[in-house]
């Protein structure tokens, strides 16, 4: 089977550092992808390559290519707008906009001139159902974002994602900023959510990485150590790196 | 000797309370004579008639140079927003940081500390002379807006560039064009710091007095018809009875009014704006 996404042999570099080493993977659609590793190994850096997002940062270079249903997403005709609009992301920090609940959900929809209240209303009304938020703020639309809770403001900023209608949802360390229940939501979210949706999250938990993906991939210090299915990484790892570090000698 | 902890504390504590006093107290002081020596002369015929020649001693009233003053923040504002607000967003998410852009930014600087007198010679040299405008509102409000540009500019770059990476990089990836990034977060983020950019600039616009002096006319006194007539604002005005006609009251009286305006504009605005960021936060 052809990966939704095929990263081939890509390097990174921050302003001649390199990143990230000759990766290639391939990302199954319908599957939650988990990357997981130390602080500093590339994992984030690799995710922000799926959406272009290291484009806005400066003197940052990418060799390599990475192609979604078969497209280069590096190609210079790619206009790069469409390709965050079908690649979505979730960030570390829950960063709603200041603006109401309401008006997070529909930025994204407003963007691409969608201005109709009935139909802003029924996509927020979706997109917040489809986040496991909309019980919870339903009666409150019009209150801001950041008036909620951290694990409510992240399910606000997955559901602003959702309402994009993106087809691969990329998050990046989604729980690091929230408590054990919040995460436990967001996980039991991302499971419901891999039936439509492709997702790759980076995660330094491991435990976190092994309950929610179908594959983990293992990185360390800019290589991509070993790729395979979660149950098998983490029960029977095949290099001598990986299975130190999830037996936690060290990380 | 080495003082004790706590009574280090209570003395610095003591020497900011009384900073503090002091720098109160002086403003109180100075807004509290110009009043007692303002409010005799201020009347509604004060604010109601025209400026006279003050032949007979009497300066006559301030309505013209309210009007003035209207006349010269409306278009300083309307000149200086636009030029100013967008020069500043360049700056900060467009421009590319190098040798030139850093020469700008050390240009925009230094003009921002130059002395008004000198952006009314210019004033008077390319608008008032070279350009024929004369003795003209427009060419104190262009001048004016000069001499506002680069704070607005610096102002609106610090307010843009404080927006967190984490909001642009949100409204990124919900598929936005850098256009619609900074229209709908980057600016609404920094709204707040443009808009003191603003008052600012409207502050200076209503005080300003030097380098409207050399491109307005120090002694307009009739009712300003368009914005190629000469005219007085307040504080032309104020400086005019003082130093030429010599009544001290009626200066007096129009420096009470421009008091009264620059807290009406301050609290007005920031009022409009503390309600608009609050629609924004949907609060």
């Amino acid at each position: 089977m052809n990966g939704k996404i095929m990263a081939q042999n890509i390097n990174f570099y921050y302003e001649g550092v390199q990143a990230l080493k000759d990766i290639s993977l391939n990302i199954n659609p319908n599957e939650i992808t988990a990357l997981i590793g130390p602080s500093g190994c590339g994992k984030s850096t690799f995710l922000r390559c799926l959406n272009r997002m290291n484009d806005t940062i400066l003197k940052t270079r990418l060799e390599g290519k990475v192609l979604l249903d078969d497209a280069d997403i590096y190609d210079p005709k790619v206009d790069v707008v469409e390709l965050r609009k079908k690649v979505g992301m979730v960030f570390q920090q829950p960063n709603p906009f200041p603006k109401s609940i309401f008006e997070n959900v529909a930025f994204g929809p407003r963007r691409q001139g969608i201005n109709n209240h009935s139909q802003l209303c029924e996509i927020v009304e979706k997109s917040l159902k489809a986040a496991a938020l909309w019980d919870e703020v339903k009666d409150n639309l019009k209150k801001s974002g950041l008036s909620i809770s951290g694990g409510q403001q992240q399910r606000l900023c997955i559901a602003r994602v959702l309402a994009v209608e993106p087809e691969i949802i990329l998050m990046d360390e989604p729980c690091s900023a929230l408590d054990p229940i919040a995460t436990l939501k967001i996980e039991e979210l991302m499971h419901d959510l891999k039936n439509q949706y492709t997702i790759v999250i980076v995660t330094h938990n491991m435990q976190q990485a092994a309950r929610v993906s179908d594959r983990t991939g293992f990185f360390l210090m800019g290589e991509l150590v070993e790729f395979g299915i979660t149950d098998r990484l983490f029960s029977r790892p095949k290099d001598k790196r990986t299975e130190d570090y999830v037996t936690g000698r060290f990380g | 000797m080495r003082l004790s902890p706590k009574l280090t504390q209570t003395l610095a504590f003591g020497l900011c309370w009384l900073a503090a006093a002091i720098a109160i107290a002086a403003l109180v002081f100075i807004i509290g004579y110009v009043f007692l020596k303002g409010i005799g002369a201020f009347s509604w015929e004060f604010v109601s008639t025209d400026r006279t020649g003050g032949i007979t001693g009497d300066t006559g009233g301030i309505r013209s140079s309210i009007i003035g003053t209207g006349w010269i923040v409306a278009l300083t504002l309307g000149f200086a927003c636009p030029l100013g607000i967008g020069a500043g967003i360049y700056m900060a998410e467009y421009a590319r940081d190098n040798w030139l852009t850093a020469a700008i930014r050390w240009v925009i600087e230094t003009l921002a500390g130059i002395p008004s007198i000198l952006f009314g010679m210019f004033g008077f040299a390319l608008f008032v002379m070279a350009l024929s405008m004369g003795f003209s509102i427009i060419a104190g409000a262009l001048t004016l807006a000069c001499l506002v540009l680069p704070t607005i500019i610096r102002t609106t770059e610090e307010a843009v560039k404080a927006v967190p990476r984490s909001y642009r990089e949100a409204a990124y990836s919900l598929g936005s064009t850098k256009w619609q990034m900074i229209r709908h977060v980057v600016l609404a983020g920094a709204m707040p710091g443009i808009v003191t950019a603003v008052i600012l600039a409207l502050g200076r616009a209503v005080e300003e007095t030097a380098c409207l002096y050399v491109t307005m006319g120090g002694s307009a006194m009739h009712m300003p018809e368009s914005p190629t007539d000469p005219a007085a604002t307040l504080s032309l005005d104020l400086l005019a009875r003082a130093m030429e006609f010599n009544d001290i009251e009626a200066a007096f009286g129009a420096g009470v009014m421009l008091i009264i305006t620059i807290i009406i504009i301050n609290s007005s605005t920031r009022w409009i704006s503390s309600r608009w960021m609050a629609r924004m936060h949907g609060l």
